[in-house]
């Protein structure tokens, strides 16, 4: 039994939710991200939205998987900020939602201002409305710096408890500040870019198991839906106790996003 | 209250053993991928001063240095070490390695 508390199911066929059922999946979180194409209009973020807290859920309900989502306007779209602002003012009304658990993956991209600006105005939103945020952190060579500068914007807001925030994406190079920082922390299990199974179970070794968790991240990109239970296997075939390889896949998604009183892994399947 | 890292239960034989041939193919393509390089027809920007291959060439350099968190190194080599948001997002993707980069340069060091 596992817990994939990122991937993008929006982006992956029906056959995906069954494979993840069958290999142990019981319930999923959903962050609002950047679909492959910019959305040319705040309705389309609004259709996104209906399809994350609605459309997915059912589907994801037939194999007997809890589905959850996060929302935002991702910091790839955010380089206009007055058309950002537009999707935030839409948030609101979907927070009302029993699935969705906070606001995600929100972040910086390319570290650029405009990102910054509105990375601000949803911890704001998060705050305003006693929300938990899921942080999305740059890729490869920003990424460290990225990190960092969401760290700070964090700290500087100064009303988000780190413990209701989990920073994704972490690696070698930033897991260690981010845990020492106070957050949660995830691993992203890709097969090129982020982190393999392999590194992630080298990190557990290295970092510990505490606040730190494995997700798949499963998109439209190079990515394996199955990365999780992938990573259960490599920790059991390294020896690794099923406690440990449990409190990873399960234990810690499942204690921090029941701080939000929504999340759930009791669906039955409704096919 | 926190817990102690679970240790690896292998020990270095057993490592070995198990991941050696998954990492001698992984050179074998990364010396393959620099002989195709090399083969290529230059162009104008001469391809073998590309920063990418800079920071690489960098980063093998650094597996065989003797000391410890290699991936750590690795990664940090190939980090922006800037400090300041930049003005405006020139592209969404990334090339995965700081362009920058210049060889023999120090990697930890950050500039503002």
């Amino acid at each position: 039994m596992y817990i994939d508390p990122h991937v993008h199911m929006v982006s992956r066929t029906t056959d995906d939710y069954q494979r993840m059922a069958l290999a142990g999946c019981v319930a999923i979180t959903e962050p609002a991200f950047w679909a492959g194409y910019d959305r040319s209009s705040p309705q389309g973020f609004h259709d996104y939205f209906s399809v994350l807290t609605d459309t997915e859920p059912k589907r994801a309900a037939q194999y007997g998987i809890a589905h959850h989502t996060w929302l935002c306007i991702n910091p790839k779209e955010a380089e206009d900020p007055v058309f950002a602002r537009e999707v935030l003012e839409i948030i609101p009304e979907f927070l009302k939602c029993e699935s969705v658990l906070g606001i995600g993956e929100i972040g910086l991209n390319k570290n650029s201002r405009n990102e910054l600006e509105i990375l601000e105005a949803h911890l704001q939103l998060a705050a305003d409305h006693d929300q938990m945020v899921l942080v999305h952190t740059p890729h490869l060579e920003d990424k460290r710096k990225g990190t960092r500068l969401i760290m700070d914007a964090i700290k500087n807001h100064g009303v988000l408890d780190p413990n209701r925030v989990l920073i994704d994406h972490v690696e070698e190079h930033t897991v260690r500040e981010v845990l020492d920082r106070g957050y949660w922390a995830g691993m992203t299990l890709y097969p090129d870019t982020k982190c393999t199974p392999q590194r992630a179970a080298d990190i557990f070794e290295m970092h510990g198991t505490d606040r730190l968790w494995i997700n798949s991240a499963g998109d439209w990109g190079p990515s394996d839906p199955l990365a999780v239970p992938k990573c259960r296997d490599e920790m059991r075939r390294r020896g690794h106790l099923e406690a440990t390889i449990r409190k990873v896949s399960f234990d810690n998604p499942l204690e921090f996003l029941s701080q939000t009183g929504r999340f759930r892994i009791d669906v039955q399947p409704t096919r | 209250m926190s817990t102690s890292p679970p240790p690896l239960p292998l020990n270095r034989h057993a490592v070995v053993d198990r991941y050696f041939l998954e990492h001698r193919a992984k050179v074998l393509d990364l010396a393959a991928f620099l002989d195709r390089v090399d083969r290529a027809k230059p162009d104008a920007a001469d391809s073998n001063r590309d920063f990418r291959l800079d920071s690489l060439r960098g980063a093998i350099a650094l597996l065989l240095d003797g000391e410890p968190e290699r991936a750590k190194r690795v990664l940090d080599l190939m980090s922006d070490p800037s400090t300041e948001p930049i003005a405006a997002a020139p592209m969404k993707g990334a090339t995965g390695a700081w362009e920058g980069f210049k060889p023999h340069s120090t990697p930890e060091k950050e500039t503002g």
